[in-house]
């Protein structure tokens, strides 16, 4: 009987390693198939060169790492105000009836597949902006506009419940002292959650780079620097899915390699992310 | 009328708001981004809806795929499949690890602390990622090729972060009142983790597997270089096959094949309500018992 005791508490701690294993699996391999070519394209030419051209053996991502940034920063743009104004809304003004109809509409949002986001941004948002502004409408704004819409779901969540925990005390200080509704809210309780809400853009962001299927189908991915926000651009990610199915030797190394920049980008984010969690756990 | 205390008309609200611009402009900027977002979610079920029912035609359910009906059963049958695959790897190791930092694990755990951070690290990594892992361990460095099995391997590590917070939480709402009584009647640790406590947590761990089924569901890039991209139903674990996610891919990158592409959309967006309305139902009795 103890002995049993003893074997499954090892086999539950063996399950419970296995994400630490993951997460090791995954940094060796990619870094051990990444780097070689990194090196053989030499560091700062493959990070800084501003030229793809895989048939003449240059591989340049900063076009990408470029795009990338833009499209994120779009969408951080777009996404963040309004995926706060909304937390505002579901936290401090909507009442209990139209929550329990929000709070499915905001998970609804958040499982919709990235493909289906794709392709809905396609069809709508790509003639829109060809009508309504410049170019051919595969553009950083459209790649923007989709992705601030994808990121809503998770900056709303995360900003709705640091808003809800605030003490309910600090709003009606703030009522008491004269302060309308809306600036109690704005003056008073969005400040007092500001570092959970700043984790929430974080998270965001997170999204937003790591983002595939529906950036790839509306941005246009053309590999080269963006002159303007109505020009097409390719992202790291758009960069690895388009050419792998076809490449070999080191432009199918340089493809990986640009995941393990992507991957730094991500752990940077993740890192920030639990600092500033574990700053509001203290705090 | 007398009026209560603290309650005001329609009418007096909006007249207060005279004195304080500042505070309308916020209101309305608040309910502006409320409308917007529902305004945007209702809009794409709308279109996706009223573009793709039509074409949900016989030949889109055709049993075989061929290049004229490319019919979504193969895809879809594939799905299950890898959905079932992928959660039988997943499922079992997430209630592990689940169990063990829960039940098992001291508080404050250098170890601990170390796999928390792992399982959110993972759950932060984006699926490309995984789709380049999954093809250079998977299908290269294990040479188990595109097929099922690296692709349900690939997702079966993207989703166990979901069940493995899930099951904790709903671990760790069971009254300890429960364990105590347990223990008290003679039972071990282990015959209270599997009798007493892991039964009352049963509604919380399937929320999460939901979740994660959802996230399978709706899956392409983590997919494309591990299960490949076979328009027909896989014969086997060693068998490339392409999930409905990934069928909705192949065919809106042709651009032949739009109206089907707006059906296979309908289809998707179902299973992910019929998923969603799942967890929400599932959800809202947890929190009724609890209540």
């Amino acid at each position: 009987m103890q002995k049993k005791e003893k074997v499954m508490e090892i086999l539950f701690l063996a399950t419970a390693c296995v994400s630490v294993v993951a997460v090791a699996l995954i940094c060796i391999f990619l870094f051990a198939n990444g780097l070689p070519a990194m090196f053989k394209i030499g560091i700062s030419d493959f990070i800084l060169g501003t030229k793809w051209k895989p048939g003449n053996d240059k591989f340049g991502i900063f076009p990408m790492i470029l795009g990338s940034i833009y499209v994120t920063a779009g969408s951080v743009l777009i996404g963040v105000p309004v995926g706060i104004l909304m937390a505002v809304f579901m936290a401090r003004f909507c009442p209990a009836k139209l929550h329990s109809i929000l709070k499915p509409v905001v998970d609804l949002l958040a499982g919709i597949p990235s493909i289906v986001y794709g392709f809905f941004g396609l069809v709508v948002i790509v003639p829109f902006v060809r009508e309504h502004f410049k170019g051919n409408g595969n553009s950083i704004l459209t790649a923007s506009i989709l992705l601030g819409i994808m990121i809503l779901p998770t900056i709303i969540g995360v900003s709705e419940s640091a808003l809800r925990a605030v003490p309910q005390n600090y709003y009606e200080g703030a009522l008491a002292l004269g302060a309308t509704h809306e600036r109690s809210v704005f003056t008073v309780v969005l400040p007092a959650a500001k570092s959970t809400v700043m984790a929430a853009v974080i998270l965001g962001i997170g999204r937003a780079i790591g983002e595939t299927m529906a950036v790839m189908m509306v941005a246009g991915n053309q590999a080269r620097l963006a002159t303007s926000i109505f020009k097409g651009v390719r992202t790291l990610t758009a960069n690895i899915v388009i050419e792998m199915g076809y490449a070999s030797g080191l432009h199918r190394e340089a493809l990986i390699a640009t995941g393990v920049v992507l991957f730094i980008f991500i752990l940077i984010i993740n890192i920030s992310f639990s600092i500033l969690k574990q700053r509001n756990e203290v705090s | 009328m007398k009026e209560a205390i603290n309650t005001q008309s329609i009418g007096k609200k909006l007249m207060s708001y005279k004195k304080h611009p500042g505070s309308f402009l916020l209101l309305l900027l608040v309910l502006a981004s409320a409308v917007l977002t529902v305004g945007v979610l209702l809009y794409l079920i709308a279109y996706i809806l009223i573009h793709g029912v039509p074409y949900l035609t016989p030949d889109l359910f055709a049993p075989e795929y061929n290049s004229d009906n490319v019919s979504l059963v193969p895809a879809l049958v594939n799905t299950i499949f890898m959905t079932v695959l992928a959660l039988l790897i997943a499922v079992p190791l997430g209630i592990g690890a689940a169990i063990y930092l829960a039940e098992y694990a001291k508080r404050g755990n250098r170890l601990v602390r170390l796999i928390r951070l792992m399982a959110e690290t993972l759950q932060g990594i984006p699926s490309i990622i995984y789709g380049l892992f999954g093809m250079l361990f998977f299908v290269t460095a294990l040479k188990i090729g595109y097929s099922l099995l690296a692709g349900a391997a690939t997702l079966a590590i993207m989703v166990l972060p979901v069940v493995m917070r899930t099951t904790e939480e709903a671990l760790l709402s069971v009254p300890d009142m429960y364990r105590e009584g347990s223990f008290g009647l003679g039972a071990g640790k282990l015959r209270t983790v599997f009798r007493v406590v892991l039964p009352s947590a049963i509604p919380g761990i399937l929320s999460g597997v939901i979740l994660a089924t959802g996230r399978i569901v709706g899956e392409t890039a983590a997919l494309i270089y591990t299960a490949g991209t076979a328009p027909q139903i896989a014969g086997s674990l060693f068998d490339s096959g392409r999930t409905l996610a990934v069928h909705m891919y192949s065919l809106s990158r042709e651009g032949l094949h739009v109206n089907q592409s707006y059906a296979t959309a309908v289809v998707l967006l179902v299973i992910v309500l019929i998923m969603n309305s799942l967890s929400s139902i599932i959800a809202r009795k947890v929190a009724s018992k609890n209540q």
